[in-house]
């Protein structure tokens, strides 16, 4: 089960899978997530689904190597397996359950801020499909980071890039792009944001002085992606939630970033040991 | 005559070694000690034990039968009525069931019914060959693969039917696997086993299916054709304090600590899954679950304070986890309510603010319900705080099935054979009754299996 069907490089760094997953593949809609263990001895590792083929029985997922866990991920070539996949977790994004007049009502600005740009792809293409004005931000901090241009641009109407470094398309980050495209006249009634945390804050204090609602997707710590530990809580409008089972997407002007980074960030000590060990481990086969 | 002879003490691996790592702690009796052990029954004529057994296991019978030196007869006494020996010899609280009302715990010690129950099942463990009817070819789905899911499906094979279990995380056992760790109920030795007989009756177990995401219990029923459901799901949502501070990083579930060390064995060094424990922990509660999350702690190295906020009277653990955990050096802060939890300028925990309480009057429950001391707040500094108060049922199911009822605890609605509000749909454990015990788990799913039997034919 969970064979890896496809792979391909984006970037050095990131990394797209097609992986057999049919049961998955058959439920999952737009701004749901899997988690997937690599082996094992792995962790279990929330990522986007970026797509799915139902008729092939096919989710795709795109990988960015941060510590030991996706850089397991990222090690493995077609026709190996994942130990396990499972989902779909967390909820559809709000558009999948809004009826067509509501629909119609509607103008998107989706965000995307670096590895953040593969799950912003299957929500720009389901509106696409759906007939609803959505536009596109895609920013990296330099032109060999940016993913998912080309396939972006077939699922929506405007599509914005630029780098913090100017290499390619528009010089300065998704904040300065947003603000500029809003004087250019573009207006939106909706906003949603993926990227990295800090990202998502800066976006979302933005889209606030802009005065376009923001939708952010959090990617918390997480263990069972279920309700059951607890690990990816968030404060929202001052009250506890569990992105897992009540998110990933919450209302950006209601999160509590600050507090949402510092515990994305609680098990780095140990994170940082196990990263050093496992270097040395892998040196140590070759 | 015979209960001259004093309870037969257990080995046990020496308290300030086991302090330090994960092996069980307790050894078990060999064949000498479990046969001494067994001459003090008194073989009574109306066993007051069996009464007090969930599933009225014949304690007497099983017992003479190790007198006898025949523990596979012993076994096959055991399997009439408990699908888990091995496993509901450790973790039963003896003392309030079959032991608690041995008549020779009147005057002196209890026969150690537990004891010799683990010996029965440990000796035969892996050897039981249970009989299956043919196949009949009637699918039957399992929601959940604690030991509420195990024992129903278990016995439905036996009966014939095409059996699949589906379980939410990578590893079968529920409880049993990601929330009881390895120095009480090893995973290896004794529960890959018990799931191993599950399988060998030809019960298909799917791990990594979430029903309610992955798939529904509708669509199980109407497209894949299972007749008949049985949801075994159990109660895994962990409940906070609602006190300021609880997101600060250091605060955990129980459930998230536990489950990083046992299902995903943070306390290996070949598995990449980080822990916290930190230099101090403070765990709050005063259950089974509080013992395993801090007995696991001091094995990872911590200084542990149990924060409870009755006395040790009413602690509701096992006596025996309660007894071990004091062996082990664990400091336990009585008639203590934690009232904030106190970070540090990085917003990592600094210290639990508690609160001192006395018992006041008796309430409905008859126990004496613990009352805050005004003006007696005082901090205990601490890195980690673990939140184990308890747990209520996953609603993902409930929401996702057509005509589940489910009572204001979020427990789902079922009669007492397990049949819940919608037919076809049966029931039983923790996610009917709220946290409950292994014991009442396994009783309940065999209750179900054979609700659903009868369901079957009925069609
Ligand atoms: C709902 C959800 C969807 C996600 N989707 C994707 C996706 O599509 N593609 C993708 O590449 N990643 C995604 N992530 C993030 C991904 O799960 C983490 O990057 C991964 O867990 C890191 O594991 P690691 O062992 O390689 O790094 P670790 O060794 O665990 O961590 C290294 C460092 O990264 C930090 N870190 C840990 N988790 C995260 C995180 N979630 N985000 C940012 N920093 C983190 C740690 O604090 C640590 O300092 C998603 C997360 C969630 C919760
Ligand atoms: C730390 C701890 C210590 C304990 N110690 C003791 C003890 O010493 N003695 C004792 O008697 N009892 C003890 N208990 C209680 C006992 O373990 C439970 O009462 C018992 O396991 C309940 O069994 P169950 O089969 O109903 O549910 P569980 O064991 O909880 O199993 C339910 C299973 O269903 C799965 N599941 C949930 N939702 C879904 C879904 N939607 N789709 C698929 N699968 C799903 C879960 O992942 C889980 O594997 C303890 C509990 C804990 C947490
Ligand atoms: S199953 Fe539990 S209560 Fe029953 S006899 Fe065994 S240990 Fe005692
Ligand atoms: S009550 Fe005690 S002595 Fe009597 S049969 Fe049961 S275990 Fe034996
Ligand atoms: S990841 Fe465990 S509760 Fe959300």
């Amino acid at each position: 089960m969970f064979e890896i069907l496809t792979k391909e490089m984006l970037t050095p760094a990131i990394c797209r899978m097609k992986v057999k997953a049919p049961r998955l593949a058959a439920a999952a809609q737009p701004g749901e997530f899997l988690i997937v263990r690599a082996d094992e001895k792995g962790e279990r590792i929330p990522l986007t689904i970026s797509d799915y083929n139902r008729a092939e029985g096919s989710v795709t997922i795109v990988t960015q190597r941060i510590g030991a866990s996706s850089s397991d991920i990222i090690a493995l070539e077609v026709g190996d397996c994942f130990a396990d996949v499972v989902g779909p977790l967390g909820n559809p994004s709000e558009f999948v359950s809004m009826s067509e007049d509501e629909l119609k009502k509607q103008r998107y600005i989706l965000i995307a801020g670096g590895v953040g740009t593969a799950p912003v792809y299957p929500q720009a293409k389901w509106l696409k499909e759906h007939g609803v004005p959505v536009d596109v931000i895609i920013g990296a901090k330099t032109k060999d980071l940016l993913i998912y241009v080309d396939e972006m641009r077939g699922v929506c109407d405007n599509l914005f890039v630029c780098t913090d470094d100017g290499s390619e398309g528009f010089k300065g980050m998704g904040t300065n792009m947003l603000e500029h495209v809003v004087s250019e006249g573009h207006k939106y009634t909706q906003a949603v944001i993926i990227g990295p945390m800090i990202m998502m804050k800066f976006t979302t204090l933005t889209c606030r002085k802009l005065g376009i609602p923001a939708i952010v997707s959090l990617n918390t710590l997480m263990v069972d992606g279920t309700g059951m530990c607890g690990a990816c809580r968030v404060s929202v409008g001052g009250k506890t939630r569990f992105a897992c089972v009540e998110g990933p997407e919450f209302d950006g002007y209601e999160v509590d970033f600050d507090e949402a980074m510092r515990r994305q960030g609680q098990y780095k000590a140990e994170e940082a040991q196990t990263n050093e060990k496992h270097v040395c481990k892998i040196g140590r086969g070759k | 005559m015979a209960n001259r002879i004093p309870r037969v003490a257990v080995r046990e691996q020496d308290a300030k070694v086991r302090a330090t790592n994960f092996e069980e702690v307790c050894y078990g009796y060999n064949r000498e000690e479990a046969m001494l052990e067994a001459s003090r029954c008194l073989h009574c004529k109306n066993p007051r034990c069996v009464g007090a057994c969930p599933v009225g296991i014949q304690i007497p019978e099983f017992i003479a039968k190790v007198c006898e030196g025949d523990i596979e007869g012993a076994a096959g006494i055991i399997a009439r009525d408990s699908s888990l020996p091995a496993v509901c010899g450790r973790v039963c609280p003896q003392e309030t069931q079959c032991e608690g009302s041995c008549v020779l715990g009147v005057k002196g010690e209890p026969v150690a019914i537990g004891k010799l129950e683990r010996f029965v099942a440990d000796e035969t463990l892996g050897k039981a060959s249970a009989e299956c009817a043919p196949a009949n070819g009637i699918k039957v789905a399992v929601v959940g693969s604690g030991p509420a899911g195990l024992a129903c499906a278990s016995d439905l094979a036996k009966w014939g039917y095409d059996v699949t279990i589906f379980e939410a995380l990578h590893k079968a056992g529920g409880v049993l696997e990601y929330g009881i760790p390895e120095f009480r109920l090893p995973k290896d030795k004794v529960l890959k086993h018990e799931i191993e007989e599950v399988r060998r009756l030809s019960v298909k177990i799917e791990t990594d299916v979430i029903i309610g995401k992955t798939v529904t219990i509708d669509s199980l029923m109407d497209k894949e054709g299972f007749k008949a459901v049985f949801v075994g799901s159990g109660a895994g949502l962990p409940k906070f304090m609602g006190i300021p501070g609880e997101n600060l990083c250091g605060v955990f579930s129980a459930n998230e600590f536990l489950t990083r060390n046992n299902l995903m064995k943070a306390w290996r060094e070949d598995y990449l899954t980080p822990i916290h424990a930190g230099k101090k922990v403070c765990v709050v509660g005063g259950g089974n679950v509080a013992m395993d999350a801090a007995r696991t702690a001091l094995r990872l190295g911590a200084e542990v304070h149990i924060v409870y906020r009755r006395t040790e009277a009413e602690l509701p653990a096992r006596k025996e986890e309660v007894h071990h955990a004091i062996e082990e050096g664990i400091i336990f802060d009585m008639l203590t309510n934690p009232v904030e939890v106190i970070g540090d300028e990085k917003g990592w925990v600094r210290a639990l603010k508690c609160i001192r309480m006395e018992l006041g009057e008796p309430d409905e429950s008859g126990r004496r319900s613990p009352v805050p001391i005004a003006g007696s707040e005082f901090e205990i500094e601490t890195e980690t705080v673990i939140m184990a108060l308890g747990t209520s049922p996953n609603p993902l199911i409930s929401k996702t099935t057509k005509g589940l009822e489910v009572t204001r605890r979020g427990c789902l609605v079922a009669d007492e054979n397990g049949a819940t509000t919608r037919p076809g749909v049966f029931a039983g454990g923790d996610a009917v009754t709220g946290a409950a015990t292994v014991i009442l788990a396994m009783g309940a799913g065999r209750t179900a299996a054979k609700a659903i039997d009868e369901y079957i034919k009925s069609l």
